[in-house]
């Protein structure tokens, strides 16, 4: 495996995985466990090329560990373990000979909470990802930093300040940020969890429209609570009870005609 | 009630932080009063005599900060490197632990112990003999509890958030450590820094036990030279009979003072530059 900017070959094969439609990465039988506590159970998924998947479900199903086994971040705390398979382009992640630190340039993560290094500007938060890892080399810094900030529909309100502390931010700018910086990175998946929790319904409509724009060109996993935000900004939901995967639908079918008395129950707000 | 009560409180806590405030006050005028007729330049810049008069401190002073900056130099990279290893990398718990205990523990033991380990150590094992490294190595030992304790404090102050984001962005643990969480704890590593160097500045019992010696006519020209010390000066000085060179003890310890704070100023403003970064 090589770094993300070294891109995929384009043998008409690869191009016909990126196609959109075309499962990105399959999840099978994936369980993960905090020591004897399992909290996410046996999923079977897949998750579409350049379409945008929405998690939801109540709160402690899984949703957040399930994520964070798609870019093996599950494992970095102690006591967690993994089972099952998660295929990225066909590949097992947690195959032999796998290292999580270039998967996960692969496979990028926004977090809940804004989290920007207080102690970097926002151009060096841009370039932190790069810089990081020893991977700027010769490329240009100054264009990574326009078009990542351009990406993330930032570019615009900091272009005149970009040496200023990335704390300095509103929250929803360091969320943005924060996306700017997983983008920065060139991943292929991008992983969401929660990305909105923090801000307010202007700055998280502008969050949405940004996973429209981004949605054409990376495969985009979000957890939400806001099921609005799962009707409006995803292509398939799955949702998540008791770390099972009840159902995966799209998203319209799902929120109109859900097949299980469960995810009924939930989206009607019967429980949850 | 409650009022009167409160104002009852608030006196005595007047009072406690007062007295000790005066105490030390009177100590300082006493001793300054009692330095004015041997503090002047040549003070700073003569070496010991026999003659009151004529003694200086030079070799204490250099001695002394040599010490200090092999102290620091020595504890910090090691300090921080245990803490980091216990925080970060204290993945085998029972380990930790242990590690843990007897660094608390090391912190209580007097400090001639560290004196009597150093001599074995540094002085006889090591064969680096009665030098300004010996020194340096005994007092890098002695401060090292606190360096750690500090910097496990700054290391575990740094939000785990960013921990997560930098991996998460591809970086491995050590780029991750060297990168974001060492900048954002810089500022609280300092602060050890200052701790220990102030401790390393005011020790005398280890220094005399692996031999620091008090008359010393040159300059240490390296590491490996005898040296002497501020403090050692300053008790030679203070046990002569002569009432002269009570005087000389009063300016020792002003210098030694001044030099405390001036080591501690440098060090803060290092702190707060590393403060401004790390709070933008
Ligand atoms: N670090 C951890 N150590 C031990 N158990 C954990 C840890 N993190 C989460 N868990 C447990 O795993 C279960 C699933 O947690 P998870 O964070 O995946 O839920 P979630 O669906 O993301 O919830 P929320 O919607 O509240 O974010 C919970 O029951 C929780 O108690
Ligand atoms: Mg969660």
């Amino acid at each position: 495996m090589s770094t993300a900017a070294a891109a995929v070959p384009s043998t008409p094969a690869a191009d016909d995985a990126k196609r959109p439609g075309r499962a990105k990465m399959e999840v099978r039988a994936l369980s993960a466990a905090f020591g004897s506590n399992q909290v996410v159970r046996a999923i079977d998924l897949d998750i579409e090329a350049r379409r945008v998947l929405a998690i939801i479900g109540p709160s402690g199903c899984g949703k957040s560990t399930f994520v964070r086994c798609l870019n093996r971040m599950h494992e970095i705390t102690l006591g967690a373990t993994v089972t099952g398979q998660v295929l990225l382009d066909g590949e097992d992640l947690y195959g032999r000979g796998v290292d999580p630190v270039l998967l996960r340039r692969r496979v990028g993560m926004v977090f809940q909470k804004p989290n920007p290094f207080p102690t970097m500007s926002i151009k060096e938060n841009v370039l932190a990802g790069l810089r990081l890892t020893g991977t700027l080399g010769g490329t240009d810094a100054a264009r990574v930093v326009e078009s990542a900030l351009t990406s993330a529909a930032l570019w615009d309100e900091v272009k005149d300040r970009l040496d200023a502390p990335g704390g300095s931010l509103s929250g929803g700018q360091q969320q943005r940020l924060c996306i700017a910086r997983a983008l920065a990175v060139e991943p292929e998946v991008l992983l969401m969890d929660e990305p909105c929790s923090a801000l307010d319904p202007i700055a998280t409509a502008r969050i949405e429209d940004l996973i429209h724009v981004l949605r054409e060109r990376y495969t985009i996993v979000i957890v939400t609570h806001n099921m609005q935000q799962a009707a409006r900004a995803s292509d398939t939901t799955a949702f998540f009870l008791h770390g099972e995967l009840v159902e995966c639908s799209p998203t319209e079918r799902l929120f109109t005609h859900p097949r299980d008395r469960r995810t009924e129950d939930y989206i009607t707000g019967k429980f949850g | 009630m409650s009022a009167r009560r409160e104002a009852w409180f608030t006196t005595l806590c007047v009072v406690a932080l007062g007295l000790p405030l005066l105490l030390l006050l009177v100590l300082f005028g006493q001793v300054l009063v009692d330095s004015l007729p041997r503090l002047s330049w040549d003070f700073l810049s003569s070496f010991p005599s026999r003659r009151a008069e004529n003694a200086g401190v030079l070799p204490g002073l250099v001695g002394s900060a040599l010490l200090c900056l092999g102290t620091a130099a020595i504890a910090l990279p090691v300090g921080v490197g245990a803490a980091i290893f216990l925080e970060e990398y204290g993945g085998n718990r029972r380990m930790a632990r242990v590690i843990e205990l007897n660094v608390a523990n090391l912190a209580g033991v007097p400090s001639i112990l560290y004196g009597i380990l150093g001599l074995a150590l540094f002085v006889r094992t090591l064969g680096l003999g009665r030098s300004v490294i010996s020194g340096a190595a005994t007092l890098a030992l002695l401060v090292l509890p606190v360096v750690i304790v500090a910097a496990r404090e700054a290391l575990r102050a740094v939000p785990h958030g960013l921990r997560e984001a930098s991996l998460a962005l591809g970086a491995t643990r050590w780029q991750t450590i060297r990168r974001v969480v060492l900048p954002s704890a810089a500022p609280g590593i300092f602060t050890g820094a200052i701790l220990a160097v102030s401790r390393a500045l005011g020790e005398t019992a280890p220094l005399v036990v692996i031999g620091a010696v008090a008359y010393v006519t040159y300059l240490p020209d390296s590491p490996r030279a005898a040296f002497t010390a501020l403090p050692i000066q300053i008790f030679s000085w203070i046990s002569r009979p002569q009432a002269s060179f009570a005087h000389n003890a009063a300016a020792g310890i002003v210098v030694l003072l001044a030099l405390l704070l001036v080591l501690n100023a440098a060090v803060i403003v290092l702190r707060d530059r590393a403060q401004r970064r790390a709070a933008r």
